[in-house]
């Protein structure tokens, strides 16, 4: 006798049968992101398994959205997803020398400086 | 949230060690200069195949122990003592139930569909942490669960949280997150138990009494026994050994059962203060090794309850399937 109500209730059979599942019987795979809140990206948080999108939707709340805040998710099918393959990464490397693309890159007053003690004036906002 | 630290192998492993040789030298190497810069490891990336074969392993027991597990818990739903505790033991067991699909869908990024991890999981060809062939005899067995169960496998967790498969470290993440709040109620029910009436502190003694040995059988054989540490743990696979991970919990736990006026029992359980290791009798390894091939009180009404699951649930999957969808693996 079992100490479990569920297991004696439903008089399960024996163990030794055998129970397979067909292959794809679990649906297919769909990529869950996540949006914490308004405004803010929404954010790659795994997956489930799911028979159509409004499903994986459902499913995705269940396991993304029972936690934390969440005002919204999306759902994709894995197969949907074109990525470069992980073994081209190099083809992101780049000059890593980037001043020319930031603000802190240009030194402007210290050109300004430079032309005013050229020229000996004095500023007269001192 | 239970991931045992022992990776139960199967015996057999003569045919793959001829995978792992014919692995290529120069990738190989460069694979282990990646893990050794702390690099992650993602889904498309090469990797030797004894690595893959070990991974799969590993994260599949752990996401059929998430899903077992939840079974001695789950039991105890109906017969939680108060409103509060039901709720917070219906909002555990649904994270545990979480955590096995986050686990699955690591697994199945390296190449295992779920539909075989399950029909592993059936057959008895894969295994699941040993401490779910018990028993929850009473409330107290749930307490005792809830708080050093679910501390051991955060012990487990937060080791392999840093290890070298970019997809089980984030769900790891996330996994500890929850467990926080499991061991957290855990720890509370316990608490409660062992300064309550005479019969409730008694009843909360006799749980951990049947429980120690299953305790410390969870993280696996001691490292002398060990057949497969150093390779795995130089690829980040195994990120603690067995021992120090157990040693690492004592630490953590026992003062914090002892100061309940709670005892243990084991009489040689101390903590050497020269070397600073706890020192303990031997738990029988023999039974261990029983029960994980299915000797124990549960193994066959755990997997009773399982194939019941999904044989019920087969005409409401078989009804929502959309036979078009042509089955992909996750991407990361």
């Amino acid at each position: 006798m079992s100490l479990d109500p569920r297991v004696n209730r439903l008089k399960l059979g024996n163990a030794t049968d055998i129970i397979k599942v067909e292959e794809g019987e679990n649906w297919n795979v769909y990529e869950v992101f996540h949006q914490e809140k308004r405004g803010a990206h929404h954010e790659h948080v795994g997956c489930v398994h799911a028979p159509d999108p409004q499903l994986a939707l459902i499913f995705a709340k269940e396991q993304f959205g029972r936690r934390k805040k969440c005002v919204n998710l999306w759902v994709v099918r894995s197969a949907d997803i074109l990525a470069f393959d992980t073994e081209d990464e190099d083809m992101f490397e780049n000059n890593l020398e980037k001043n020319y693309r930031d603000a802190s890159g240009f030194k402007v007053m210290e050109k300004i400086n430079k032309f005013k003690q050229s020229k000996g004036t004095t500023n007269h906002a001192q | 949230m239970y991931g045992g630290g022992y990776i139960f192998d199967e015996p057999n492993r003569k045919q793959l060690r001829e995978e792992q040789v014919h692995d290529e030298p120069e990738k190989l190497a460069a694979f282990e200069e990646r893990i050794a810069r702390g690099e992650k490891i993602e889904p498309g990336d090469w990797m030797p195949a004894e690595y893959r074969r070990q991974l799969i392993r590993l994260i599949e027991q752990h996401a059929h122990s998430e899903i077992i597990g939840a079974l001695p818990e789950g039991t105890w739903i109906t017969r939680a003592p108060g409103f509060k505790r039901k709720l917070a033991l219906i909002a555990k067991v649904q994270d545990e139930i979480g955590h096995g699909q986050l686990l699955y869908n690591a697994a199945e990024t390296l190449g295992k569909s779920r539909e075989e991890m399950i029909n592993d999981l059936l057959s008895g060809k894969s295994k699941y942490s040993n401490v779910f062939n018990y028993p929850a005899k009473t409330w107290a067995d749930v307490t005792v669960i809830g708080f050093l169960i679910d501390a051991a496998a955060i012990v487990n967790q937060v080791a392999n949280a840093k290890g070298s498969y970019g997809p089980y470290c984030r769900a790891l993440e996330r996994i500890c997150y929850e467990e926080s709040f499991h061991l957290k109620q855990g720890h509370d029910a316990f608490i409660e138990l062992a300064t309550g009436t005479p019969e409730q502190k008694a009843m909360l003694q006799d749980a951990l009494n049947r429980w120690w040995q299953p305790i410390m059988h969870f993280f696996g054989p001691p490292d002398k026994n060990s057949q497969h540490s150093e390779k795995l743990m130089q690829w980040k696979v195994k990120m603690a050994s067995n021992d120090d991970m157990r040693n690492q919990f004592l630490d953590a736990y026992v003062p914090k059962i002892w100061e309940l006026g709670l005892t243990l029992p084991d009489p040689a359980l101390q903590k050497n203060a020269t070397t600073g290791r706890w020192e303990y009798s031997d738990p029988d390894w023999d039974e261990f090794f029983r029960v994980i091939n299915g000797g124990g009180p549960c193994n066959e009404e755990r997997l009773q309850v399982r194939k019941w699951a999904e044989e019920q649930g087969r005409w409401v999957r078989k009804a929502l399937m959309n036979p078009a969808e042509k089955h992909a693996l996750p991407v990361a």
